[in-house]
Formats: C-alpha cells, sequence, structure tokens
C-alpha cells in the first residue's frame, strides 16, 4: 500500500492494520479504512464491470453516489453475502472478504466486455425492436440469455440467520444529515431544549467538514470545530445521535424511515444483536442537512478507472491519507475543483494540469484561477476533453480548446493516472421532494433548490444551493432555532464560525463541448446502466420527448444509484437537444429508499412464528398431549384430526365420526366468535340486524342466526342465545368474529344511535367444550350441578345456568353433528380442567375427541352449510336452504332490500344440494364443477360446483354438497361432474344425507 | 411505421442509429374527430388502435393529460394470468391472455411476454379449496391451471420455503403455466406506435376538464387543457381518475381509488424463475429480465390520489416475501412507487355503454388491470364502435350493480387479483 | 402512515384506524320503500372525489369510536376531523 497512501486521513487509525480480502487476493489497510480507501491505498482502481458493456470501472465517488464500485460481501458464508453494496460504504474489518461482480472469468479479463464492441448493436431500448421472430423464440431463447447477462452480484445463498430490529421515535426535531449544516442546526435545536435526533448515513460524523486541508498543526480548523461540536453533541441528554443511519423515505405527516446499520462493519459481531435497525421516526419539526452530491463530466471516456469525481479524490486524500495518482489532470466545471487541486497539491500529488472546461465567463472566478497559477499549476482555460485512453486504468487524456465561436481544435494529449473532474454540485433534494415538497429550478447555479415545503421541515446549506461551510453552519444554525420555536420552544442563541478558504460549488450540468456536430460513442451520463449521451439523443430522435419516457426508455437514473450522479446533466442534454430549458424538461418524481435498504428491516420481527400472532385455544395444550394434528384457521390453530398409532387422516376421522354416531365425542369449539349484545335496545338490535325474528325468542332459548351485509349476500352464521330480557349471546364463525364485531359496531355508532345497546367481544372469555353423541348426557351429567339435563327441561336448543366441577358454567343443548348435543361454555380459565373432566368422566362411554375434519364431515351429513365454504359471498339465505330463518314480518333488516333486486329473484341461481356419486367408493373433488350433460368439452356449460366432500362413515359412502343451478328443482336427476379421467355420473339429492327428520338431536 | 427487426437494428448500426423515426408523432389537436379515447394507459392506447386496425376508423384522438403510460400501466407488476374463477372472468382475461401471445408479432414491438408461469400458493385447507375450485372451474372453460403439490412446488420454484415451520405453511399451489409477465412500458409504446401509424392523433399533456353534452344529453365533446373537441363518441378509460372523468359527464360510479404500491429490489443474477403469488399473505414477486425483483403490495386503506401509501404496507408484504423466501431477507429495496387503483364493488371491471349516448367507459381493473391489457382494449373498441357490447363483455356493465348480477371474484375466492 | 387526530383521543398513528369509506351516506330509514336506483346509491355509489373527501374513521385500535374527517385526497392531508352526527365543518376558501 506503500506509494498510495500519503500522510494525514483524519478517519484511519494507523496502529490498527486490517486484512481482508477482494477477489481471492489478500489486502491490508486501516482500521476506519472503507472497503474503496483501502483497495486504494493498494493501488487497486479496477473494482467493477458495468452492467451493459462490461466495461472495466473504478471509483467515481467516495460516498454513497457510488455507481460503479459494486461488490459482494460475504460473511462466513453464502447465506450471509450482501450484494451490490458499494466499496465506497463497506467499512473494512479483520478478515472481510469481498468478491467483485457481473465479469467472468475475472474482473481483469470479463468475456462479456465483447458486448462493449457489438455496443452499436444494443442502444437505447434495442430490445423493444428485435427478439420477435420466431413468436415463441422470445420465451425460449432469448430471454432466457438476456436474463443470464443481466443482474448485477447474486442473490445471497440461504436463508439469512442474522436479526433485524424495529423500532417507533417521536422527536421535536429531526436532523438528517451530520455536516456542518446539521451539526449546527441540532446544536441549536437541541440547545433550545428540543428533543432532537440526528442522523447520518456514514460512520464518521462531520460531512465535508472531514475534507478539510490539514494546517501546520495537523489539524484544520473545521476538524478543530467538529471535535467540540461533537462532545457537547455527546453530552446533550435530549439529543440521539445515530450515526451508520440513512433516512431513505420520507412519508406523510412527518414521519421518516431511518435505516441503522449496527454490525456490518464488525469483525465478530456480538451475539444476538440485530444487523439493522428500522427507526420509524415521528418528528414535529425536520432539518433536512442532507449536502450536496458532485456531479460528473459529460466526455468521451469518461468511464475508465481513475476517472473521478474531484471531491472524492479530496475526500481520499484527507479522511483516509489515500492518493488517487501520482499524475492527475483536473476537469474543473466549478471553482471547487481549483480548490482540490490545491490541497493534492500541498498533499504531494502531482498535478499534471488543470483544464477549465467552463465556457460561460460569467462562471469563472479569476481568483482560483490565480491561484492555481500561483501555485505553478497550469491552467487550461475553455477546455474540453477529446477522449481518454486506457484500458484497465487512464494514462492519458485528449484535451480540446472551446473557441467562442463554439468550434473545437485540438490541445493536445497529458498523460495521468487519474483525471479528476467537477461539474458543480448538485443539492440533494430528494427527501424533501419525496415529502411532497416543491422544486424550483436556480438557473445562475444550473441546480433545483427546494422550494415549498409540504411538510413541517426545511432543508440547509448545501442541501438548498447555499455555498461553503460558514454559510452552512449560519444556515444550520437558523434552522435548528426556528424549528425549536416551531416546537413552542425559546430559541436559545447559538453561533459557529469556521475560517476555511470556500470555492464555489457552481457548474452548468450538461456535456462537454465536441468537434463539430460529432455525437461521442462513448461518453456516459449514467455509469451503472451504461446510459450515453448518444442513448438519450436516440430517444429524442424516436419521439420520446417526456423526461419519464427517456428515462424508462434509455433507463437513465434507474440504476441502483438511483441517478445521483446523472440525474442532472440527463436533464441538461435532454433540454439541450430539445431546445428547451430545464425546467420545461421537466423533472423525473424522487421515489424512497434514498439508498436500497435490506427486505430484512422491513420484514422486521415478523418471521417466523411472530409472522403472524398464533392464537391457541385454552384446551390447546390437552389437544396436543393427544396428538392432534392442527390447522391454521385465520390465527387460529384448531386440532384438525387426532390421529391414534399407525392411523392416517381417514382413518382418524373415520375413528371419530363413527364415535359421535354411536358413542360420544368431544370437540374444542372455543375459536367461534362470541358477542354480548346487551341493552334495552339489544332486541330490535338483532331484529334490524339479523335476518331472524328474535321477539319470540324465549330468555334460555337459542336460534340459529344468519347474518346477511346489506347487498343481501350470506356473510355470517351462528346460534344465538337470548340470556336475559336484554342480553344477547351471539356467536360467529372462527374467522368473521373480529368483522362482524365490526360490522355491528358501524351500525350501532353510525345508523342506529336511537338503540341503547352496547357490545362486548366474549371469544377469548369463554372455553367451549362440545360434547356430541347419544351417551352425551351419561359422559357430562355426573360433572354438571344446577340445571336439569333432562329433555324436558333442557330441549334442543336450550341454554341453561349451571356449575361444572364446581366452575360456574353457561350450557348450550345445541348439536352441530345431528346427535344428542351440549356445548359447556367455562370461563377460559378452566377450559383445560374441564375438558380433562369431561375426558375422564367419558372414559367408559369410549368418548373420542374430535377435530374439525369429524366436524366438517358429521355437519355435512346433516346438510349444515359452513359459511366460506358452501357460500362465497354471491349466495343468498334461500341459496343455501336458510329462507326459512327469515322473521317474514319484519319490515326491514341489513340486506332485506337487496334481496327483491330482480337478479337475486330470478331463476337460475345456484342452490344447495346433495350429490350421491353413482360408485359410492368415487369422492368427489371439493371444487369441482357440475355439468348438465355428459361428454362436453371445454369451454363447458357449468352449472354447479361441489362445495363440500366427505367419506361418510354413518353411510359408507361418499357424500357431496353442491350449489347448483336450479339445484331443488333437479333432485333425482343425474348430472355429471366432468374430471380429467373423464364424466362421474352423480345424483342430485336434498343436502340432508343423514337423519333428516332430526329424531337424534332431539334425543 | 418504420419496421422493427434484427436486420433493421443493424442496418441502422451502421448509421450511428441516425436513422431512426419518432416512433409516434406528438399530435396536436383538429377541431373534431369520429372517436375520442380519454386516458393514455395500455387500455386506451389499445382502444385507439383496435378502433383503427380493426373498426376503420381513422380520425380518432387520443387523450392523455400527463405522458403515455404514466399512470397503472407503468406502475404495475406486469403480472399475466387468466386463472380467474367465474366463467365471465375466465372468458375476458382468457381472451386478454391470447391476444398476449401475438402482440409482439402484431405490434412489431417486443413487449416481452414471457409465460414463465404464474404459481398461486395455498396456505390453509380453506385456500386448497379455494385453488382446487379454480382449478376445476378453469379447466372446463379451457384455460390451463394445474395443482402443484408442495413438493413439485418447490421444484418448479427452486428459491421457494416449504418447510413445515413457518407461520403458514406452503400446502400446495395452483400453475397457470402459460401465466407470466410481459415489459409494461413497451405496451403502451407498441400500442402508440401502431396507432400512431394508423393515423390517431396521440396528444399527450392534454388534461380533460369538462364533457359537453347536447340538449337530448348525447355527447358533444370534451373540454380540455387545449380546448374543446368535438366527437360524438368518447370513450373513458381513466384507470384512478374514472369518477373524475366520469363526472364530468353527470354520471357516478361505483369505483373508490385506492393506492397500490409496487416496489423492486437491486438486480442480482436469476434467481425467480416464475411468477409467485399468495394472496393469503400478501406476496406477489417476479424477478424482471433486468434481474429485479418486483413485488407487488397490497392496497392502502383509504382513498387516495397522491400516488403513494404508507411503509406498513411495504413491510408487511416484504414479511411475507422474507418467510416464503428466506434468502431474500438480505436483498434490497431500490426503489418503491405508488399507483392509483379503481376499485369496483366486485372487483370486477366494468367495459360499457352508459346511460349517455357516446359515452362509454372502460374502469374497475382495480389491482389487476395489466393482465387484461390487449383484451380489455379490444372489447372496448369494439363496443365503442358496434354501439353496443361484445359477448365476452356483455356481463361488465354499470347496471349489474343494480340488478345484483355482481361477477364477485374477490369475495368469490377470498381472492385479491 | 398517516397522523390522524382522534376527536375523542388526540393524535394517533394511522395503525390504530381502519377506514370507514365516504361519510354521510345515511341508510334509507325505509329500504323497502326506495327505488332501485336509489338503492344502488346507498349500496354501491361512492363520490370518490379527487380533493376534499368526508369520510369516516374508526379509531379501533383505541376507543372504538367512528368519527369523521376531511381529507384532500391529492395530498392526504386533514383539514378536520369531527363527530358522528356532526355536520362538517365549513371551510375557508379552497384546498391547495
Amino acid at each position: 500500500m506503500s506509494e498510495c497512501r500519503g500522510k494525514g486521513g483524519v478517519l484511519i487509525n494507523r496502529n490498527l492494520v486490517v486484512n481482508f480480502s477482494f477477489d481471492g487476493r489478500s489486502y491490508s489497510g486501516f482500521a476506519g479504512d472503507t472497503l474503496a480507501s483501502a483497495l486504494l491505498a493498494n493501488g487497486v482502481h479496477l473494482l467493477g464491470r458495468s452492467f451493459k458493456y462490461h466495461r472495466p470501472r473504478g471509483l467515481l465517488a467516495a460516498g454513497s453516489e457510488e455507481p460503479n464500485a459494486l461488490v459482494t460481501v460475504v460473511r462466513g458464508n453464502e447465506a450471509r453475502s450482501v450484494p451490490n453494496l458499494r466499496a465506497t460504504q463497506v467499512e473494512i474489518y479483520a478478515g472481510l472478504v469481498a468478491h467483485s461482480q457481473n465479469r467472468w472469468p475475472s474482473l481483469g479479463f470479463d468475456v462479456g466486455a465483447v458486448n462493449d464492441w457489438l455496443s452499436p448493436l444494443f442502444p437505447a431500448g434495442f430490445y423493444y425492436k428485435t427478439f420477435m421472430w420466431p413468436r415463441f423464440a422470445w420465451h425460449r431463447w432469448y430471454e432466457p440469455r438476456i436474463r443470464a447477462a443481466a443482474g448485477l452480484g447474486r442473490a445471497p445463498g440461504g436463508p439469512d440467520p442474522d436479526s433485524y430490529a424495529q423500532c417507533y421515535a417521536h422527536c421535536d426535531v429531526l436532523v438528517v444529515g451530520a455536516g456542518a449544516g446539521g451539526i449546527a442546526a441540532a446544536l441549536a435545536a437541541a440547545g433550545s431544549g428540543a428533543r432532537v435526533i440526528l442522523c447520518d448515513e456514514n460512520g464518521a460524523l462531520g460531512g465535508s467538514l472531514l475534507d478539510e486541508r490539514a494546517n501546520s498543526q495537523g489539524g484544520s480548523d473545521a476538524a478543530i470545530w467538529l471535535r467540540t461540536a461533537l462532545t457537547q453533541l455527546a453530552a446533550l441528554p435530549n439529543l440521539t445521535l445515530l450515526p451508520r443511519t440513512t433516512a431513505f423515505g420520507y412519508f406523510p405527516h412527518n414521519m421518516l424511515g431511518l435505516c441503522e446499520r449496527i454490525t456490518d462493519h464488525l469483525a465478530t459481531p456480538a451475539a444476538g444483536v440485530p444487523r439493522e435497525r428500522l427507526w420509524q421516526v415521528r418528528a414535529r419539526e425536520v432539518v433536512l442537512a442532507t449536502g450536496a452530491i458532485e456531479r460528473p463530466l459529460v466526455f468521451p471516456g469518461n468511464d475508465r478507472p481513475g476517472v473521478m469525481l474531484a471531491s472524492a479524490a479530496r475526500t481520499y486524500l484527507h479522511r483516509y491519507g489515500v492518493r488517487v495518482g501520482s499524475r492527475v489532470v483536473v476537469l474543473a466545471g466549478c471553482d471547487a475543483a481549483y480548490g482540490v487541486a490545491l490541497d493534492l497539491h500541498a498533499g504531494g500529488i502531482g498535478i499534471e494540469a488543470i483544464a477549465d472546461v467552463r465556457t460561460g465567463a460569467h462562471l469563472v472566478a479569476p481568483a482560483a484561477i490565480a491561484a492555481a497559477r500561483a501555485e505553478k499549476i497550469r491552467v487550461v482555460e475553455r477546455a474540453t476533453v477529446l477522449g481518454t485512453s486506457g484500458r484497465l486504468r487512464v494514462n492519458s487524456v485528449s484535451l480540446g480548446v472551446v473557441a467562442a465561436d463554439g468550434s473545437v481544435s485540438n490541445a493536445g494529449t497529458l498523460p495521468c493516472d487519474a483525471l479528476l473532474m467537477s461539474g458543480g454540485f448538485t443539492p440533494s433534494v430528494h427527501l424533501h421532494s419525496q415529502s411532497r415538497g416543491q422544486l424550483q429550478w436556480q438557473a445562475d447555479a444550473g441546480v433545483f433548490v427546494p422550494a415549498a415545503a409540504a411538510e413541517n421541515e426545511r432543508s440547509v446549506g448545501a442541501a438548498r444551493g447555499l455555498e461553503g461551510l460558514q454559510q452552512a453552519l449560519e444556515d444550520g444554525t437558523q434552522a435548528g432555532l426556528t424549528a425549536a420555536k416551531a416546537c413552542g420552544l425559546t430559541p436559545h442563541a447559538y453561533s459557529a464560525r469556521i475560517a476555511v478558504q470556500e470555492y464555489s460549488t457552481r457548474g452548468a450540468p450538461g456535456a462537454l463541448a465536441q468537434p463539430g456536430a460529432r455525437t461521442p460513442a462513448k461518453a456516459f451520463v449514467d455509469w451503472q446502466n451504461d446510459v450515453t449521451t448518444r442513448d438519450l439523443q436516440l430517444a429524442m430522435r424516436e419521439g420520446f420527448y417526456s423526461i419519464e419516457h427517456i428515462k424508462r426508455y434509455t433507463t437513465t437514473g434507474m440504476a441502483t444509484d438511483q441517478g445521483k450522479t446523472s440525474g442532472l446533466n440527463a436533464l441538461a442534454i435532454i433540454a439541450g437537444s430539445s431546445a428547451r430549458q430545464v425546467p420545461e424538461v421537466g423533472l423525473t418524481t424522487f421515489r424512497m429508499p434514498y439508498t436500497p435498504v435490506s427486505f430484512g428491516i422491513l420484514a422486521g420481527y415478523d418471521r417466523g412464528d411472530q409472522f403472524d400472532p398464533v392464537r391457541r385455544t385454552p384446551m390447546h395444550a390437552c389437544a396436543e398431549n393427544l396428538g392432534a394434528v392442527f390447522e391454521d384457521v385465520g390465527m387460529w390453530k384448531r386440532a384438525w384430526y387426532f390421529p391414534q398409532r399407525g392411523e392416517d387422516m381417514h382413518q382418524a376421522v373415520a375413528r371419530e365420526c363413527r364415535a359421535v354416531r354411536t358413542g360420544c365425542g368431544m370437540f374444542d369449539a372455543s375459536t367461534l366468535g362470541k358477542i354480548e349484545v346487551v341493552g334495552p335496545g339489544a332486541v330490535e338490535f338483532m331484529n334490524r340486524l339479523y335476518v331472524n325474528s328474535w321477539n319470540g325468542l324465549a330468555v334460555g332459548r337459542s336460534r340459529y342466526g344468519v347474518l346477511l351485509r346489506d347487498d343481501g349476500f350470506v356473510y355470517d352464521d351462528g346460534v344465538v342465545a337470548r340470556l336475559a330480557d336484554e342480553r344477547f349471546h351471539v356467536t360467529t364463525t372462527t374467522g368473521g368474529a373480529a368483522r362482524v364485531l365490526g360490522m355491528m359496531e358501524d351500525y350501532r355508532q353510525t345508523e342506529w344511535t336511537d338503540l341503547k345497546v352496547w357490545l362486548t367481544s366474549t371469544t377469548e372469555q369463554w372455553a367451549v367444550i362440545a360434547v356430541q353423541g347419544p351417551r352425551a348426557r351419561e359422559v357430562i351429567a355426573p360433572l354438571i350441578e344446577g340445571c336439569d339435563l333432562s329433555a324436558a327441561a333442557l330441549p334442543h336448543m336450550a341454554v341453561a345456568r349451571g356449575t361444572i366441577c364446581g366452575a360456574p358454567m353457561l350450557l348450550f343443548r345445541v348439536s352441530f353433528t345431528g346427535e344428542l348435543g351440549f356445548e359447556i361454555n367455562v370461563p377460559a380459565d378452566y377450559g383445560a380442567a374441564i375438558w380433562e373432566a369431561v375426558r375422564a368422566a367419558g372414559q367408559k362411554y369410549d368418548i373420542v375427541p374430535y377435530g374439525t375434519e369429524a366436524m366438517h364431515v358429521l355437519r355435512a351429513e346433516k346438510g349444515y352449510i359452513i359459511v366460506g365454504q358452501e357460500t362465497d359471498g354471491t349466495c343468498t339465505p334461500d341459496d343455501v336452504g336458510l329462507s326459512w330463518a327469515i322473521g317474514k314480518s319484519k319490515p326491514d333488516f341489513v340486506g332485506k332490500r337487496s334481496l327483491s333486486r330482480p337478479a337475486m329473484l330470478a331463476s337460475g341461481r345456484k342452490q344447495l344440494v346433495g350429490l350421491l356419486t353413482a360408485d359410492p367408493h368415487v369422492l368427489l373433488d371439493e371444487g369441482a364443477q357440475v355439468t348438465a350433460t355428459a361428454g362436453q368439452v371445454a369451454p363447458m356449460k357449468l352449472i354447479g360446483h361441489v362445495t363440500s366432500s366427505y367419506r361418510s362413515e354413518a353411510l359408507g359412502r361418499s357424500i357431496a354438497l353442491a350449489m347448483v343451478v336450479d339445484g331443488r328443482a333437479r333432485q333425482g336427476q343425474t348430472l355429471y361432474v366432468p374430471m380429467p379421467g373423464g364424466d362421474l355420473p352423480v345424483q342430485v339429492t336434498a343436502p340432508v344425507f343423514y337423519d333428516p327428520q332430526g329424531a337424534r338431536l332431539n334425543g | 411505421m418504420q419496421r422493427f427487426s434484427a436486420w433493421s437494428l443493424l442496418k441502422q448500426a451502421f448509421g450511428s442509429h441516425g436513422g431512426w423515426q419518432p416512433q409516434w408523432r406528438r399530435a396536436t389537436p383538429k377541431p373534431a374527430y369520429d372517436a375520442i379515447v380519454v386516458g393514455g394507459g395500455g387500455h386506451g392506447l389499445g382502444t385507439a388502435y383496435y378502433l383503427a386496425a380493426e373498426h376503420g376508423l381513422r380520425n380518432i384522438a387520443l387523450l392523455e393529460k400527463s405522458w403515455i403510460g404514466g399512470g397503472n400501466t407503468g406502475r404495475n407488476t406486469t403480472i399475466l394470468r387468466s386463472n380467474y374463477l367465474f366463467d365471465e372472468s375466465a372468458r375476458l382475461y382468457d381472451h386478454s391472455l391470447k391476444m398476449w401471445r401475438d402482440l409482439s408479432q402484431v405490434l412489431n414491438y417486443n413487449v416481452m411476454y414471457s409465460p414463465r408461469g404464474v404459481l398461486m400458493l395455498a396456505h390453509s385447507v380453506h385456500d386448497v379449496q379455494v385453488l382446487k375450485r379454480h382449478i376445476h372451474a378453469n379447466r372446463c372453460n379451457g384455460v390451463d391451471n394445474e395443482w402443484l403439490s408442495p413438493a413439485e412446488a418447490k421444484a418448479f420454484c427452486p428459491p421457494l420455503n416449504i418447510e413445515r415451520n413457518i407461520r403458514y405453511p406452503v400446502m400446495g399451489g395452483a400453475l397457470q403455466r402459460r401465466g407470466g409477465t410481459a415489459r409494461h412500458d413497451a405496451v403502451a409504446w407498441g400500442y402508440a406506435r401502431a396507432a400512431d401509424a394508423l393515423g390517431v392523433d396521440i396528444i399527450e399533456n392534454c388534461e380533460v376538464t369538462g364533457i359537453r353534452r347536447d340538449a337530448g344529453g348525447a355527447i358533444q365533446g370534451v373540454e380540455t387543457s387545449l380546448g374543446y373537441i368535438a366527437s360524438r363518441k368518447v370513450g373513458v378509460v381513466a384507470a384512478g381518475n374514472s369518477s373524475v372523468v366520469m363526472g364530468m359527464a353527470g354520471v357516478r360510479l361505483p369505483l373508490e381509488s385506492f393506492p397500490l404500491q409496487a416496489l423492486v429490489s437491486e438486480p442480482v443474477k436469476p434467481v425467480m424463475p416464475c411468477v409467485v403469488m399468495s394472496n393469503s399473505i400478501h406476496a406477489y414477486v417476479s424477478q424482471s429480465d433486468k434481474g429485479e425483483l418486483v413485488i407487488g403490495a397490497g392496497t392502502d386503506a383509504y382513498t387516495s390520489y397522491t400516488q403513494r401509501g404508507a411503509l406498513h404496507v411495504n413491510m408487511h408484504t416484504l414479511a411475507a416475501i422474507c418467510e416464503l423466501f428466506p434468502a431474500f431477507r438480505r436483498m434490497r429495496m431500490l426503489r418503491n412507487w405508488g399507483g392509483i387503483v379503481d376499485v369496483s364493488p366486485d372487483r370486477s371491471p366494468i367495459i360499457a355503454k352508459t346511460a349517455v349516448p357516446g359515452l362509454y367507459v372502460n374502469c374497475g381493473w382495480g389491482t389487476g388491470g395489466f393482465k387484461a391489457t390487449p383484451g380489455s382494449a379490444h372489447l372496448f373498441a369494439w363496443t365503442m364502435a358496434h354501439d353496443e357490447p361484445h359477448p365476452i363483455n356483455a356481463p361488465f356493465t354499470i347496471e349489474r350493480f343494480r340488478e345484483g348480477l355482481l361477477i364477485d371474484e374477490a369475495a368469490a375466492a377470498a381472492v385479491a387479483h | 402512515m398517516l397522523l390522524i387526530h382522534c376527536p375523542y383521543c388526540g393524535d394517533r398513528p394511522e395503525l390504530e384506524f381502519s377506514y370507514g369509506g365516504q361519510a354521510h351516506i345515511a341508510r334509507p330509514s325505509k329500504p323497502e320503500s326506495v327505488t332501485a336506483d336509489q338503492w344502488v346509491e346507498f349500496l354501491y355509489l361512492r363520490s370518490n372525489p379527487r380533493g376534499v373527501h368526508a369520510e369516516r374513521w374508526r379509531h379501533v385500535r383505541g376507543c372504538a369510536r367512528y368519527f369523521n374527517a376531511l381529507r384532500d385526497t391529492r395530498t392526504d392531508r386533514f383539514i378536520a376531523t369531527y363527530k358522528a352526527g356532526e355536520a362538517p365543518p365549513q371551510q375557508s376558501g379552497s384546498t391547495p
């Protein structure tokens, strides 16, 4: 690393040598280095290949705007690899392993570079014009090859073992960017008592304060000021400092998304520490001190390794002590480039020349030129660049001179090993624009600056086009005080001063002049996506006029850097080529994120079991102990079936069904939704809401209720019990509990404010054990006190209170199986104990726990529907045979009016029927379709579909429920279920297969 | 129209591509047209094209308030499929899917129709029932769709996680092999270029500000930001802005406009061979030819025209993606954007005449309009040209809401689409 | 994520709320007597404006109450929130 590493470097610690590898070769750097600075220090300039032409590329920048030097960092194994990281943002640690991307077989010799030779065939949008013949060839031939060639790095190779954190934060003032303006704003606001968060995307705070030349004492005034300021910041209890934290998104109502990188820079992260953290910050006021990004210049061959932004060279020198070259040519599109040249010169780097590419005299500050010449640096005025040479690193630059008439003459070739350029600085208005703040074109500076804000935010310093550290400090201070005042605080005077030599950062975006009308082939505007001036002009020639179209056609600004260095140059070139002003061309929308953000932090804690809450019933552990297999129903885990040794699902379900029909079964019904409807208006409320009439329902009795939406379609169902005159216990489907309560509240609060009624969800207050079967009464009787279980005292659909094993109980005499049945409701905490007590009591009757699958079979044998299985949001009560439930004398209920719409009354609606296959062993597929005639070919005339299909243990054959057009009138007919193997004949029956008279459940 | 081919590309390469002509003219409005299409998305551009190509109209204007293809056409996740449940929907979307097959050749513009397969995942017994009902209905309607076991799904899409230890394990999936993706911009530009070649005036930056009707109530023309333009036939294809435009003619629509977001990752080498959709945990992902993972998020809860949505909506989607593809957790979101989708009560579109003579509307595509682009345009052009609906779009009227003849794919399938 | 002012609880994040669609659509008191057109208007037709929208929100993970809001759908800026049953506040001048 010898000759490239000079003196100085405020961020590196020369006492700590750090070894790392790049493309399999070992290198060493210092603690504090980025991968970019460390490789430069080792003389490595070739870091990547471009996306399309595979051109050799080095570092363009030193910060997050870097388009070229994208690397894959592998930590341990492929599961911990991350592609497409910018080498300029990767902080090195001992053992870091990094690889270059998108090259084969090696970075130095890349076969893909043949694309560069063939580039005349690949102009912008070439793929829209070809690969169309023969028709199938796009998908089979061309696309796979294009896909293989595209992409940058490789996706990680396995499940990510790391964790990610998320948090919310609230503050008075959020300051984004810890450069001069941001630090001043934070100090001013926090000094006034505001709760402040200050974040910066870099590990080292200070921004361009870190880029000032050291004085004779070894520090700079800026560095001294920074040290003091950081000490002050650290001492403020009301300030949170977040380094390595990128504010990536600005969301409505002053919420910002911040991504904090916690472990990626560490050699050995502590176990359990999250890799990154998402901050969602709601700030009363926001200060955007996001700085400005230097623009490259657009000229032929501007992409060779060694061609770099001038400020980047300065950053490498002052922060890392790294020299980007020993013979440097500086292309000055603004005064700041002179400052860089003078710094490099003072750092012992040979400056071959400064080529001042400005042709508008008003832009040139004579003082800068004089300062350079005073140091005996050659200055070429009115220069342009005709080309560069050097395969893997630039070795010369051909200059031209632009005459007053615009003609260009050759001015010779200069040897160089680094070519630095500065086209001026573009304010980073991304976040301001994301917040929907307006932008304004500042013609004299050639940039867009923030105008009216849409949120409580303000940009400061370079982010709003101001120049120099002192202005940034003053502007930041003012903004911090204003923000504090807006938060209702009294601003506390604060001021800061730094004496530094300032150079103007104003330039003119666009391409450098070229001889004649020639448009050079390889003058890059967007480095990563290989977009050249020619591509932009081709797009315009082809009629693309809107900037959005040109962007999409050429892909300029759509690479992983999102146009940070290319955007304004592209606009200016487009404007210049179409005789428009830049504002007329317009800007493309700035979209979040500012820089790419890991999926991991956005997914956060929502992984594994925490992806969604798991709801378990009070008897869950009991079912687990019994070996239950569970199914997911909404968020609930429900016992699906209880296989005993050697049983498959079918055998288990058959056994469970048999037990319920012949002896006794028990079932966990706790997941059903339960809502208490209470108050003087409860009856009327229920009358208006459900299709049924509730006036006649006696206390201690229950009824099957049907709920529609106002569009007339079945929405939910469940047993509703009247516990007292003004108290109903409403049950809902498992999945429908929340939405039914929501619907009830909607009508209660906004439509029927005349009714005094209160609603309470009691789903989780009750554990519910269904005990079903001819022996059910005998099983539970010994456990129950305070309630008469006899058929006379507790008939079907009766409800009683009592105790079971001493626990308070609400007992429903209900049946979803068609057998004598009870549903024991006990407070949830008693659920498991009562479950075990019932099971113990049932042992002598061979009681069998059954799951949801057996429950489905049993209810299907009885023709009981499941909302969501028989119905699908398009069914009326009549369609599913529930007309009987409708209270005929009621003037209104939710959905009633819609039931009289023409289509609801017309014939041809699907109706619930039973289907029996001709072959009793054939089990229909749920979802299978029904036709009236056999032998149809697609497209068939479909008249229905199978909604439920089971092997019925009680009937010894298969059964099915189906929705069939005019189905009730088709009873006895033979219909067909077309399957890939042929039509299955089926007979239409009533939907009740077992005990149609209901004798058993009244037992 | 200058023909596109490998040969023309080669020929132009020798002339530094200096000979390419504009793909469409920047037209200025004439005082009157035989037909006006309002809305320059894929559906509108296609409508203008088919009016000219198949119905002999030549004097057609397409009005776009901004730049063509800049609404939902340019903002969607480009998923194509036709495995819809109801006969009416299956016919509509399959009509479209069949047109995608030849669209590049018809338009002489590579729209990159890529039938790489759309795999819809099931995570519960209910999901399995729903998807199997789709598969049966599709087969009987001549629409390909097949059931894959978890292992088969994994074989078809290797990065998919089919482990049982996740919150909602994959219980299988429905695969439509003809489903896939296409290049969204190319569809808009391809139709624009082909329509322009047939004389259609494509007028950008022309916002409709009013609709003029005669004494009898029939359409006379439209007021625009570029002045009044007369026409007795106006077709509105304005997606999220349909309510606004139709309101100018006094027609109220059963629509609400919601933000819908999508995002892409940084580009990586091929890793996702197909499209994967999971309706129950809200994950929709494919990989573009450029290498970006293209991910669709859900709609925000509230109506909005801001073309942006909340971060938490994306977070929910990415959590689902990371569960199904745990290796993607270290992938990075590159760009996020929002569109405005016009959602009808039954989540099915309206492609219909209106009560106003000469006024037609094509809207309500919700989150799934891109796949229907060629079919929708083709049928809407037919409807405008014949002043009556084509049999395929005849069920998709406005009146169906009054009659109760809904085509409720969403309710029927518990499927967002 | 929007910041929504619940008239009962104050400013809360959007995650605590559910959206309730267009406000001030009264369910006909005698649905049987309304025409098909009036009923479809109630069920389905929505103003869906590009501009100020009167809409319902429910603070479902807070006080659980419904309330109304005026929000500009072009910017998502809330102009006002007010209790259910109250008339929407008069707006001074036009909105942005």
